[in-house]
């Protein structure tokens, strides 16, 4: 009998402590899977925010580092500075990155830091208890904006990776999401090719993953993953913004 | 034996770390430290080094801690409103026990304020700064020779207890030239047990300060008021001038100590048995310098309203023997004047 699926043995032994549905443990894995497929056991150093992933340096037998609250792309530079032959991957919410870490973000970007950015889109803060986030929808109830997000008091949602695909040192953006098995290898495929991408010393590569938030967005998991579909992608359509190396071609 | 040479006290500072195997430097240029940040550019090629101008003070904070956490030697320079940016930072690096040394020129706030010398933030950097029960080691030179002396010794400091430390100057020692001898070229460790620098050939390591529950995070804070204690035993430094036969004893550090060393001439040409204890490390706070000092009394003189003189008076334990002069906003007293401060307020 062979085995054709199993837990990545990158992965520690830790179960993920995420919510039931919630996106972020079918990322934690894709990084395992990838990390292993790809032999950087010896080379990663992962960067956590603080957020809902601040424990999944548990779930890895690499190095990893927590940031403080949106300052993962700071410290980041730091590391990927001293250790340029190291694969530093960060990993940021929204609430983490558009709102408390956005100079950090964007000005690893202008600089082109060569590391490899994930940013996970809930469209609001899940660990503190589903407050507003810069990205979450017009009209979107949360606890923070409990008659739905208005434009008068917070403004409009931002598209980050459009945002950052308009920086010169940004080598590649896109955004995917966790919808169905054929987004999921799609999901996959962008963080491997950032991945590539920090290997080959090229910019700032930034991968956009809308993810669902059940427990944040008070619904059922197959209904959030719905919800994705219906409310989320008008607002932050799929696709590429940005590849230098297509753009070389 | 290093080479001698007629030099700032910034770039005294930055030539000493460089020759201390400091490789990073991440900072924000900010009045008066920019010649730290401007050294460090002009010398990159040239030595190798790493030099990035931070967006921000939170950023170049994070950018160190970023770096020590690796293993490597890395610093920053700022003042007063860098410096709080980077507090945060700097409780993180204490709790993750990551090794970075911070040159803090203090200028008088509070705000905005002015950019001449000032010791106005004594209590940020001594009692803590940012949140959480932590402690930063804090060193205080009085000269441009010792400011540059510092360099070597806040590296070894922060690599042997794991924690930051803060060089504290200000804007009249940052910015006099003076000789001063440069230490000889040495390399630091270059890892730590620990550090993230991939897990190769070893088991991985994980750097977080994030507790998993109350039970563990008081293990944890103990831990680190174990480092504490252990600092406060080991490393608490100073220097006593004319103490022995002193009725009175003028406590000052940094540009302040420096000026009373003529004051003590003055009194003593005046029949005024005057001496002084100089803290060279502001945090751990030298309480040792002032055991069996029985009946004398103590002038406390700050460039501020009064900071330094509470760890004085916790030290002696009696207030009546401890007075204090303080000047604000950039003035610095001249020894005449602080002469005349101690005629007016001690006793002897």
């Amino acid at each position: 009998m062979s085995i054709v699926y199993e837990r990545p043995h990158v992965l520690t032994d830790e179960q993920f402590t995420f919510c039931g549905g919630c996106g972020h443990g079918i990322i934690n894995r894709l990084i395992g899977e990838i990390i292993e497929e790809e032999h950087l056991e010896e080379k990663t150093i992962l960067v956590w925010p603080i957020g809902c992933s601040v424990y999944s340096d548990k779930y890895y037998n690499v190095d990893s580092i927590c940031a403080l609250h949106g300052r993962a792309p700071a410290l980041a530079t730091g590391i990927k500075r001293a250790l340029p032959e190291n694969m530093v991957l960060v990993y940021q919410g929204d609430g983490d990155m558009v709102s408390e870490g956005m100079a950090e973000i964007v000005h690893a970007a202008i600089r082109g830091e060569k590391f490899s950015v994930i940013f996970v889109n809930n469209a609001i803060y899940g660990m503190t208890g589903g407050q507003m986030a810069p990205t979450t929808l017009m009209g979107q109830k949360t606890t923070t904006s409990p008659y739905g997000r208005s434009d008068e008091n917070a403004g409009k949602p931002l598209p980050m990776a459009e945002f950052i695909s308009n920086i010169a040192g940004c080598y590649y953006s896109e955004r995917v999401t966790l919808t169905g098995p054929a987004n999921v290898r799609k999901t996959k495929a962008a963080i491997k090719k950032a991945i590539h991408n920090q290997l080959e010393g090229k910019g700032l590569s930034f991968v956009e993953v809308l993810s669902p938030c059940p427990t944040g967005w008070n619904m059922k998991p197959v209904k959030a993953m719905e919800w994705i579909e219906t409310n989320m992608l008008d607002m932050y359509p799929l696709g590429v913004f940005k590849d230098l190396d297509k753009e070389a071609e | 034996m290093g080479e001698k040479v007629f030099m700032q006290g910034n770039e005294a500072f930055a030539e000493a770390a460089i020759r201390s195997g400091c490789r990073y430097f991440f900072g924000y240029p900010i009045t008066p430290s920019s010649e730290m940040p401007e050294y460090f550019a002009k010398k990159a090629p040239s030595e190798g080094l790493t030099f990035i101008q931070a967006e921000t003070e939170v950023s170049a904070f994070n950018m160190i801690a970023g770096v020590a956490a690796t293993g490597k030697r890395g610093m920053t320079a700022t003042s007063g409103p860098g410096f709080s940016l980077g507090c945060e930072a700097m409780s993180y690096m204490s709790a993750a026990g990551l090794p970075s040394v911070v040159v803090y020129v203090m200028r008088p706030g509070p705000a905005d304020g002015d950019i001449l010398a000032s010791q106005g933030d004594y209590f940020q950097m001594v009692k803590g700064g940012g949140h959480g029960d932590y402690n930063n080691i804090v060193l205080a030179p009085y000269s441009v020779q010792e400011f540059a002396d510092c360099a070597p010794l806040a590296f070894e400091l922060a690599e042997k207890y794991r924690n930051p430390v803060i060089v504290a100057s200000d804007g009249m020692l940052s910015k006099m030239m003076e000789n001063v001898v440069l230490p000889d070229r040495t390399e630091g460790p270059g890892e730590f047990e620990g550090c993230v620098n991939g897990a190769k050939g070893r088991e991985h390591n994980v750097i977080t300060t994030c507790a998993t529950g109350p039970q563990q995070w008081e293990q944890f804070n103990l831990a680190l008021q174990s480092k504490f204690a252990q600092i406060r035993d080991n490393e608490q430094r100073w220097e006593c001038y004319n103490t022995e036969d002193a009725d009175i004893i003028i406590v000052a550090f940094g540009t302040v100590a420096r000026i009373a060393l003529t004051t003590i001439k003055i009194a003593r040409e005046n029949g005024l048995k005057v001496g002084m204890i100089r803290p060279i490390t502001l945090w751990p706070f030298p309480v040792k310098a002032f055991e069996g000092l029985t009946g004398k009394e103590f002038f406390v003189s700050e460039l501020n309203a009064g900071q330094m003189v509470e760890d004085v008076k916790l030290a002696v334990n009696d207030n009546e023997r401890v007075h204090f002069y303080g000047r604000l906003g950039g003035i610095t007293p001249t020894p005449q004047e602080l002469y005349e401060e101690i005629v007016k307020q001690c006793k002897h």
